[in-house]
Protein backbone atom coordinates (compact mmCIF):
# COMPACT_ATOMS: atom_id res chain seq x y z
CA UNK A 1 0.00 0.00 0.00
CA UNK A 2 2.64 2.58 1.19
CA UNK A 3 4.62 4.02 -1.96
CA UNK A 4 7.96 4.19 0.21
CA UNK A 5 9.38 5.19 -2.50
CA UNK A 6 8.25 8.57 -2.15
CA UNK A 7 8.65 9.01 1.71
CA UNK A 8 12.29 11.17 1.21
CA UNK A 9 13.28 14.36 2.79
CA UNK A 10 13.04 16.02 -0.40
CA UNK A 11 9.33 15.36 -1.39
CA UNK A 12 8.53 16.33 2.02
CA UNK A 13 5.98 18.99 1.48
CA UNK A 14 4.18 19.01 4.63
CA UNK A 15 4.93 18.18 8.40
CA UNK A 16 4.52 19.65 11.69
CA UNK A 17 6.47 23.06 12.31
CA UNK A 18 9.23 22.68 14.52
CA UNK A 19 7.75 26.02 16.56
CA UNK A 20 5.21 23.37 18.36
CA UNK A 21 7.02 20.61 20.51
CA UNK A 22 6.74 17.16 20.64
CA UNK A 23 4.52 17.12 23.62
CA UNK A 24 1.05 15.25 22.80
CA UNK A 25 -1.74 17.62 23.25
CA UNK A 26 -3.82 16.84 26.14
CA UNK A 27 -7.24 17.91 23.62
CA UNK A 28 -9.62 15.68 23.31
CA UNK A 29 -9.39 13.63 19.47
CA UNK A 30 -10.54 16.34 17.11
CA UNK A 31 -10.37 19.31 19.24
CA UNK A 32 -9.51 22.78 17.35
CA UNK A 33 -7.36 23.98 19.85
CA UNK A 34 -5.00 21.49 18.13
CA UNK A 35 -5.54 23.08 15.01
CA UNK A 36 -5.19 26.67 15.71
CA UNK A 37 -2.46 26.45 17.86
CA UNK A 38 -0.21 24.58 14.77
CA UNK A 39 -1.47 27.65 12.35
CA UNK A 40 -0.11 30.34 14.91
CA UNK A 41 3.19 28.24 15.57
CA UNK A 42 3.21 27.59 11.59
CA UNK A 43 2.88 31.78 10.95
CA UNK A 44 5.61 32.41 13.88
CA UNK A 45 8.03 30.03 11.83
CA UNK A 46 7.34 31.58 8.64
CA UNK A 47 7.76 34.74 9.58
CA UNK A 48 10.85 33.92 11.88
CA UNK A 49 9.73 35.55 15.37
CA UNK A 50 10.20 32.53 17.23
CA UNK A 51 13.14 34.75 19.60
CA UNK A 52 11.03 37.54 19.75
CA UNK A 53 7.41 35.57 20.16
CA UNK A 54 5.89 36.01 23.91
CA UNK A 55 2.46 34.21 23.97
CA UNK A 56 -0.15 34.58 27.11
CA UNK A 57 -1.81 32.14 27.58
CA UNK A 58 -5.45 32.07 29.21
CA UNK A 59 -7.57 29.90 32.30
CA UNK A 60 -9.39 27.11 30.32
CA UNK A 61 -9.04 23.99 28.01
CA UNK A 62 -5.63 26.12 26.69
CA UNK A 63 -3.96 27.08 30.04
CA UNK A 64 -1.12 24.40 29.31
CA UNK A 65 -0.11 25.86 25.85
CA UNK A 66 3.05 26.61 27.02
CA UNK A 67 3.38 23.04 26.89
CA UNK A 68 3.78 22.92 23.12
CA UNK A 69 4.68 26.16 21.81
CA UNK A 70 8.44 26.79 21.79
CA UNK A 71 8.19 30.59 22.24
CA UNK A 72 8.74 32.21 25.31
CA UNK A 73 5.43 31.88 27.26
CA UNK A 74 3.40 33.75 30.54
CA UNK A 75 0.54 32.38 32.33
CA UNK A 76 -1.92 34.96 33.39
CA UNK A 77 -5.01 34.83 35.91
CA UNK A 78 -8.19 34.08 34.72
CA UNK A 79 -9.48 36.20 32.05
CA UNK A 80 -6.29 38.95 32.16
CA UNK A 81 -4.09 37.83 29.69
CA UNK A 82 -4.81 41.55 27.72
CA UNK A 83 -3.61 43.26 30.37
CA UNK A 84 -0.55 40.89 31.31
CA UNK A 85 0.34 40.84 27.42
CA UNK A 86 -0.27 44.95 27.13
CA UNK A 87 2.68 44.52 30.32
CA UNK A 88 4.80 42.63 28.13
CA UNK A 89 4.31 44.81 24.79
CA UNK A 90 4.75 48.25 26.22
CA UNK A 91 8.00 46.83 28.14
CA UNK A 92 9.53 44.74 24.86
CA UNK A 93 7.90 46.68 22.36
CA UNK A 94 10.39 45.16 19.48
CA UNK A 95 8.58 41.96 20.74
CA UNK A 96 5.71 40.16 18.68
CA UNK A 97 3.22 39.09 21.64
CA UNK A 98 0.12 37.36 21.14
CA UNK A 99 -2.68 36.06 23.61
CA UNK A 100 -4.65 32.67 23.14
CA UNK A 101 -7.89 32.95 25.21
CA UNK A 102 -11.13 30.67 25.07
CA UNK A 103 -14.95 32.02 25.37
CA UNK A 104 -14.96 31.44 29.27
CA UNK A 105 -11.69 33.31 29.55
CA UNK A 106 -11.91 36.18 27.02
CA UNK A 107 -15.73 37.15 26.55
CA UNK A 108 -17.05 35.99 30.47
CA UNK A 109 -14.68 36.73 33.18
CA UNK A 110 -11.99 38.88 31.17
CA UNK A 111 -14.71 40.99 29.14
CA UNK A 112 -13.20 44.08 30.94
CA UNK A 113 -9.68 43.73 30.05
CA UNK A 114 -10.41 42.46 26.56
CA UNK A 115 -12.95 45.76 25.97
CA UNK A 116 -10.53 48.04 27.33
CA UNK A 117 -7.68 46.36 25.80
CA UNK A 118 -9.30 46.81 22.56
CA UNK A 119 -9.92 50.26 23.32
CA UNK A 120 -6.72 51.25 24.37
CA UNK A 121 -5.51 50.27 21.10
CA UNK A 122 -2.52 48.20 22.42
CA UNK A 123 -0.37 46.71 19.96
CA UNK A 124 -0.65 42.92 20.25
CA UNK A 125 -2.30 40.13 18.91
CA UNK A 126 -5.74 38.38 20.36
CA UNK A 127 -6.50 34.70 19.33
CA UNK A 128 -10.22 33.69 20.09
CA UNK A 129 -11.05 30.27 20.54
CA UNK A 130 -15.49 30.72 20.19
CA UNK A 131 -16.54 26.87 20.87
CA UNK A 132 -19.64 28.11 22.60
CA UNK A 133 -19.22 26.53 25.68
CA UNK A 134 -17.40 25.56 28.97
CA UNK A 135 -14.82 22.66 27.61
CA UNK A 136 -12.53 22.15 30.64
CA UNK A 137 -15.30 22.50 33.73
CA UNK A 138 -17.60 20.28 31.92
CA UNK A 139 -19.72 22.17 29.04
CA UNK A 140 -21.57 24.57 31.12
CA UNK A 141 -23.32 27.74 29.21
CA UNK A 142 -20.82 30.22 28.14
CA UNK A 143 -21.35 33.99 27.31
CA UNK A 144 -21.27 32.60 23.38
CA UNK A 145 -23.96 30.07 24.30
CA UNK A 146 -26.51 29.39 21.27
CA UNK A 147 -30.11 30.60 22.01
CA UNK A 148 -31.26 26.71 22.49
CA UNK A 149 -28.48 24.79 22.76
CA UNK A 150 -27.94 22.44 25.55
CA UNK A 151 -25.18 22.75 28.07
CA UNK A 152 -25.04 21.12 31.19
CA UNK A 153 -26.05 24.67 33.10
CA UNK A 154 -28.88 24.53 30.54
CA UNK A 155 -30.47 21.20 29.83
CA UNK A 156 -33.65 22.48 28.00
CA UNK A 157 -31.58 24.73 26.03
CA UNK A 158 -30.41 28.44 26.84
CA UNK A 159 -33.33 30.47 27.28
CA UNK A 160 -33.19 34.45 26.30
CA UNK A 161 -35.56 35.37 29.30
CA UNK A 162 -33.62 33.48 31.80
CA UNK A 163 -29.86 33.38 30.18
CA UNK A 164 -30.21 36.55 28.05
CA UNK A 165 -28.18 36.76 24.34
CA UNK A 166 -25.26 35.18 22.89
CA UNK A 167 -22.22 37.97 23.27
CA UNK A 168 -21.36 38.63 20.10
CA UNK A 169 -17.81 40.19 21.46
CA UNK A 170 -16.10 40.38 18.13
CA UNK A 171 -18.36 42.26 16.35
CA UNK A 172 -18.80 44.13 19.90
CA UNK A 173 -14.53 45.07 19.71
CA UNK A 174 -15.06 45.49 15.85
CA UNK A 175 -16.63 49.24 17.05
CA UNK A 176 -14.17 50.52 19.01
CA UNK A 177 -11.77 52.80 17.50
CA UNK A 178 -8.77 51.08 18.56
CA UNK A 179 -9.20 47.67 16.82
CA UNK A 180 -7.22 47.66 13.36
CA UNK A 181 -7.89 44.37 12.66
CA UNK A 182 -11.03 41.90 13.80
CA UNK A 183 -11.81 38.71 11.58
CA UNK A 184 -14.11 35.75 12.53
CA UNK A 185 -12.29 32.55 11.58
CA UNK A 186 -12.65 28.70 11.79
CA UNK A 187 -10.66 25.86 11.49
CA UNK A 188 -13.12 22.70 10.60
CA UNK A 189 -12.37 22.16 6.59
CA UNK A 190 -8.88 22.59 4.76
CA UNK A 191 -9.92 26.00 2.99
CA UNK A 192 -11.10 27.17 6.23
CA UNK A 193 -7.81 26.55 7.83
CA UNK A 194 -5.74 28.55 5.03
CA UNK A 195 -7.82 31.48 5.63
CA UNK A 196 -7.46 31.17 9.15
CA UNK A 197 -3.92 31.05 8.80
CA UNK A 198 -3.96 34.09 6.68
CA UNK A 199 -5.51 35.95 8.82
CA UNK A 200 -3.22 35.23 11.94
CA UNK A 201 -0.42 36.41 9.72
CA UNK A 202 -2.10 39.33 9.11
CA UNK A 203 -2.67 40.08 12.95
CA UNK A 204 0.61 39.14 13.72
CA UNK A 205 2.28 41.43 11.06
CA UNK A 206 -0.22 44.64 12.47
CA UNK A 207 2.15 44.19 15.36
CA UNK A 208 5.11 45.86 12.75
CA UNK A 209 2.88 48.93 12.13
CA UNK A 210 1.97 49.95 15.36
CA UNK A 211 -2.08 50.85 14.25
CA UNK A 212 -3.88 48.79 17.06
CA UNK A 213 -5.38 45.63 18.16
CA UNK A 214 -5.79 42.81 15.89
CA UNK A 215 -8.40 40.22 17.00
CA UNK A 216 -8.67 37.29 15.63
CA UNK A 217 -11.82 34.97 16.45
CA UNK A 218 -11.45 32.03 15.82
CA UNK A 219 -14.76 29.41 15.88
CA UNK A 220 -13.87 25.72 17.03
CA UNK A 221 -16.07 22.78 17.84
CA UNK A 222 -16.22 21.30 21.51
CA UNK A 223 -17.28 17.69 20.43
CA UNK A 224 -16.72 16.46 24.25
CA UNK A 225 -18.94 18.99 25.31
CA UNK A 226 -21.19 19.10 22.77
CA UNK A 227 -21.59 15.26 23.12
CA UNK A 228 -21.09 14.27 19.61
CA UNK A 229 -18.13 12.92 17.26
CA UNK A 230 -15.46 15.28 15.90
CA UNK A 231 -17.34 15.38 12.22
CA UNK A 232 -20.34 15.63 13.53
CA UNK A 233 -19.36 18.34 15.76
CA UNK A 234 -18.12 20.05 12.85
CA UNK A 235 -21.20 19.80 10.82
CA UNK A 236 -23.04 20.96 13.46
CA UNK A 237 -21.18 24.15 13.82
CA UNK A 238 -21.36 24.71 10.11
CA UNK A 239 -25.29 24.35 10.74
CA UNK A 240 -26.12 26.47 13.89
CA UNK A 241 -22.75 27.74 14.92
CA UNK A 242 -21.90 30.23 11.67
CA UNK A 243 -25.82 31.84 10.94
CA UNK A 244 -25.20 33.65 14.83
CA UNK A 245 -21.41 33.74 14.30
CA UNK A 246 -20.38 34.78 10.63
CA UNK A 247 -17.37 34.03 9.07
CA UNK A 248 -15.00 36.93 7.34
CA UNK A 249 -13.54 40.04 7.94
CA UNK A 250 -15.42 42.68 10.22
CA UNK A 251 -12.41 45.15 10.21
CA UNK A 252 -9.83 45.58 8.40
CA UNK A 253 -7.08 48.37 8.31
CA UNK A 254 -9.01 49.98 11.16
CA UNK A 255 -12.16 50.33 8.81
CA UNK A 256 -15.02 47.98 8.75
CA UNK A 257 -15.19 46.11 5.74
CA UNK A 258 -18.33 47.23 2.75
CA UNK A 259 -20.20 44.26 3.69
CA UNK A 260 -20.31 44.99 7.13
CA UNK A 261 -23.69 46.89 7.38
CA UNK A 262 -24.88 47.88 10.90
CA UNK A 263 -27.78 45.42 11.05
CA UNK A 264 -24.35 42.99 10.51
CA UNK A 265 -23.20 44.24 13.73
CA UNK A 266 -26.40 44.87 16.07
CA UNK A 267 -28.30 41.18 14.79
CA UNK A 268 -32.07 41.29 15.28
CA UNK A 269 -33.00 39.33 18.21
CA UNK A 270 -33.46 36.57 18.65
CA UNK A 271 -31.23 34.84 16.59
CA UNK A 272 -31.31 31.12 15.16
CA UNK A 273 -32.57 29.33 18.09
CA UNK A 274 -30.64 26.09 17.62
CA UNK A 275 -32.51 22.41 18.45
CA UNK A 276 -29.71 19.98 19.47
CA UNK B 1 0.47 17.11 -14.84
CA UNK B 2 -0.26 14.81 -12.11
CA UNK B 3 1.14 14.60 -8.74
CA UNK B 4 1.51 11.49 -6.60
CA UNK B 5 1.71 11.49 -2.68
CA UNK B 6 2.33 9.14 0.15
CA UNK B 7 1.03 10.12 3.87
CA UNK B 8 3.23 9.12 6.95
CA UNK B 9 1.15 8.91 10.56
CA UNK B 10 2.64 9.43 13.72
CA UNK B 11 0.40 6.64 14.92
CA UNK B 12 1.72 6.91 18.02
CA UNK B 13 0.37 10.57 18.45
CA UNK B 14 -2.81 10.13 16.65
CA UNK B 15 -5.88 10.33 18.79
CA UNK B 16 -8.47 9.13 15.48
CA UNK B 17 -10.63 11.97 15.63
CA UNK B 18 -11.71 11.49 11.83
CA UNK B 19 -11.39 14.61 10.65
CA UNK B 20 -8.57 13.78 8.10
CA UNK B 21 -10.50 11.14 6.76
CA UNK B 22 -13.66 13.70 5.72
CA UNK B 23 -10.83 15.95 4.71
CA UNK B 24 -9.57 13.63 2.40
CA UNK B 25 -10.54 13.86 -1.09
CA UNK B 26 -9.21 11.05 -2.45
CA UNK B 27 -10.74 8.76 0.06
CA UNK B 28 -7.35 6.85 0.70
CA UNK B 29 -7.60 7.09 4.67
CA UNK B 30 -9.80 5.03 7.27
CA UNK B 31 -9.78 4.53 10.87
CA UNK B 32 -8.09 1.59 11.32
CA UNK B 33 -8.94 -1.29 13.54
CA UNK B 34 -5.87 -1.31 15.97
CA UNK B 35 -5.39 1.01 18.75
CA UNK B 36 -2.12 2.91 19.42
CA UNK B 37 -0.83 1.98 23.34
CA UNK B 38 -3.26 4.74 24.13
CA UNK B 39 -5.92 2.82 22.87
CA UNK B 40 -6.71 5.21 20.43
CA UNK B 41 -7.95 3.40 16.91
CA UNK B 42 -5.59 5.85 15.10
CA UNK B 43 -5.88 6.37 10.80
CA UNK B 44 -4.07 4.24 8.03
CA UNK B 45 -4.17 5.06 4.78
CA UNK B 46 -5.96 2.31 2.81
CA UNK B 47 -5.02 2.75 -0.74
CA UNK B 48 -2.10 4.53 -3.39
CA UNK B 49 -4.78 7.34 -4.68
CA UNK B 50 -3.22 9.74 -2.38
CA UNK B 51 -2.59 12.96 -4.26
CA UNK B 52 -0.48 14.71 -1.86
CA UNK B 53 -2.55 17.92 -1.49
CA UNK B 54 -2.41 18.08 2.62
CA UNK B 55 -5.90 18.57 3.54
CA UNK B 56 -5.41 15.90 5.82
CA UNK B 57 -2.37 17.63 7.48
CA UNK B 58 -3.21 20.62 7.45
CA UNK B 59 -6.76 19.76 9.37
CA UNK B 60 -5.05 17.21 11.86
CA UNK B 61 -5.88 19.33 15.13
CA UNK B 62 -2.83 17.12 16.49
CA UNK B 63 0.12 17.25 13.70
CA UNK B 64 0.66 13.70 13.32
CA UNK B 65 0.65 13.81 9.53
CA UNK B 66 3.71 14.57 6.98
CA UNK B 67 3.10 14.47 3.51
CA UNK B 68 5.38 13.59 0.74
CA UNK B 69 4.92 14.28 -3.00
CA UNK B 70 6.42 13.72 -6.14
CA UNK B 71 5.76 15.14 -10.00
CA UNK B 72 4.81 11.71 -12.47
Amino acid sequence: MANLDIVKPENLVYTKTKVLTDNVMHYCPGCGHGTAHRIIAEVIDEMGIQDKTIGVSPVGCSVLAYNYFDVDFQEAAHGRAPAVATAIKRLNPDCFVFTYQGDGDLAAIGTAETIHAANRGENITMVFINNGIYGMTGGQMAPTTLVGMKSATTPYGRRVDLNGYPLRITELLATLPGTYYVTRQSVHTPANVRKAKAAIRKAFENQKLQKGLSFVEICSSCNSGWKMTPVQANKWMEENMFPNYPLGDIKVDGKLCENITADRLVLDHPLTVVNK
Amino acid sequence: MAFKGQIVIDTEHCKGCGVCVEACPMKCIEISKNVNSKGYNYTHTVNDKCIGCASCAIVCPDGVISVYKVKC
